[in-house]
């Protein structure tokens, strides 16, 4: 890992603790899609952070490119995280957003996403876009694992820029998989509830 | 014999009493039998683990002198602090005071010890940042919960930054005939404080019958207490060599550190239990949190600093 990812996983470390807790599955070096709910700016680095060395080297985060795309966030993304940039805003209707991820999980990598799509304003995620659904169907033998972000929407509220200390878990759940016969609307309904369940796992 | 060499034979001492609690660790846990028991040693064991960590620390801050010494609680501070935050329900108008108490209080408090400004620092936070800090809050405009949630910030400033930062601030006491050994007073107080804890809960677990006060504190037991506090007692008074004081003075200033101590962590236990938590937090294997290890350290370091500086200054 570079010197770089090392310095900004302690900076993580040091500011919102950012503690792994393997509730539902173990630190295992397979394949997967951890989804999360999202309250911060920071909800991707935690994330990162609080997975093992040898984990972190295959997995990357999906950010936004209108936000990570500049400046000093975007040397973050591209550099030190390896991020996935997607398109929020879908510019040409023929382009498939999802398209950089399918490439990124045909590659072999692992990715952090957060189905909301946008920063929520409460601890409790709302709905999940569809793109997760697409993913774990067109990529059945990947593991797909809800995380619960515990925290970080105290430690950087909407709106603020410097993080305040306190001290962050990072809840890893039991792996998920569409059942054969099961919606759309139904799969995501279960992975949000996933997640929230985690909320009140005892720690 | 001068500071360097006595602080050496301290560690030696520490180190060769670590070295015994391995060794009872790991014949502990070969001989446990029962589910508890060996839960019980498994926990031992990793506070002693996490106690030769901590004494690393704390001798790599004696070795590198006190600017080492000051980042070091300057550290435990921002920890401290950051478990006491978690623990107490926060909102979005404390967003600017929790600003200021981790990246002005925490700080400042320290680079004023450094610097011996005395009559600033003695005062900085219990007037100063006591005023300001919820006078940042009234501008966020949140009125709810105002007075309770401005107290919890206050009180955690004031514990973690405010009372951990007197022991540091033992370097800068100018006791005459000591001077350039005033380290050596922080290791004492560190020494008795902890030691105190160590054999509380060493005479707990082998004699410990009543318990002292199970609603706040369950493991404390009255046989504990008096077992443990009477033997840091005693071995305080026995490291007056390395303090200006007479053993007899330092048998009492030991007393003073150990009554202290016991007070800070009953408090501070039921100040978490109030926060609805049984640990401060999850840093120190075996532990909990830093302020389950610093809780006695609070309540005495500013005693034992006044104290020494009334008397012997």
């Amino acid at each position: 890992m570079r010197p770089s990812a090392f310095a900004f996983v302690g900076l993580v470390r040091l500011l919102v603790g950012a503690y792994a807790r393997w509730v539902g599955c173990q630190p295992q070096d397979i394949q997967r899609l951890y989804f999360a709910n999202h309250t911060s700016h920071i909800d991707t680095l935690a994330l990162w952070s609080a997975l093992p060395l040898a984990l972190r080297g295959r997995t990357r985060p999906v950010a936004a490119r209108d936000y990570w795309g500049s400046g000093l966030r975007r040397y973050l993304a591209t550099r030190v995280l390896r991020a996935v940039l997607i398109d929020r805003t879908r510019g040409e209707p023929t382009t498939d957003p999802l398209e950089p991820l399918i490439a990124a999980l045909r590659q072999g990598d692992s990715l952090i996403l957060f189905p909301e799509g946008t920063r929520g304003r409460e601890a409790v995620p709302g709905p999940f876009r569809s793109g997760l659904y697409r993913l774990a169907q067109q990529f059945p033998t990947v593991e797909l694992i809800p995380v619960y972000l515990e925290n970080l929407n105290r430690a950087m509220p909407k709106g603020a820029f410097i993080p305040i200390p306190i001290t962050c878990t990072v809840r890893f759940g039991a792996p998920l998989a569409v059942g054969a016969a099961e919606s759309r609307e139904d799969f995501l309904a279960r992975a949000r509830a996933a997640v929230i369940a985690l909320t009140d796992a005892a720690a | 014999m001068d500071a360097r060499h006595k602080a050496l034979w301290l560690f030696g001492g520490v180190i060769v009493l670590l070295v015994v609690a391995s060794i009872a660790g790991a014949v502990l846990s070969a001989r446990a039998g029962s589910e508890r028991g060996r839960a019980t040693v498994a926990n031992l064991v990793a506070r002693v683990n996490a106690w030769w960590v901590m004494v690393a620390f704390l001798a790599i801050a004696f070795a590198l002198g006190s600017t080492a010494m000051l980042v070091m609680f300057a550290f435990a501070s921002f920890f401290a602090l950051r478990e006491f935050v978690t623990l107490t329900p926060t909102r979005r108008g404390d967003y600017v005071p929790l600003l200021l108490s981790f990246y002005v209080l925490v700080p400042l408090q320290y680079v004023l010890i450094g610097y011996g400004q005395y009559g600033t620092y003695a005062i900085f936070i219990p007037v100063y940042a006591f005023l300001l800090l919820p006078a940042a809050a009234s501008l966020a405009g949140d009125t709810a919960d105002f007075l309770t949630r401005s107290a919890k910030i206050q009180w955690g400033v004031m514990i973690t930054v405010y009372c951990i930062s007197y022991a540091p601030a033992l370097l800068l006491l100018e006791v005459p005939g000591y001077r350039g050994a005033d380290a050596l007073l922080v290791f004492y107080l560190v020494f008795v404080v902890q030691f105190s804890d160590v054999m509380q809960y060493v005479f707990g677990k082998l004699f410990g019958r009543t318990r002292l006060a199970p609603q706040v504190s369950p493991s404390k037991t009255v046989e504990g207490l008096v077992g443990g506090g009477l033997t840091a007692t005693a071995a305080g008074g026995a490291l007056w060599w390395i303090t200006p004081f007479t053993w007899q003075q330092s048998l009492a200033m030991s007393f003073v550190i150990v009554v202290m101590g016991v007070l800070g962590g009953l408090t501070l236990s039921a100040v978490k239990r109030s926060l609805g938590a049984k640990d401060w937090g999850v840093m120190i294997e075996g532990h909990g949190g830093m302020l389950d290890r610093f809780d006695s350290i609070t309540f005495a370091a500013p005693v034992f600093f006044h104290a020494t500086r009334y008397f012997f200054t």
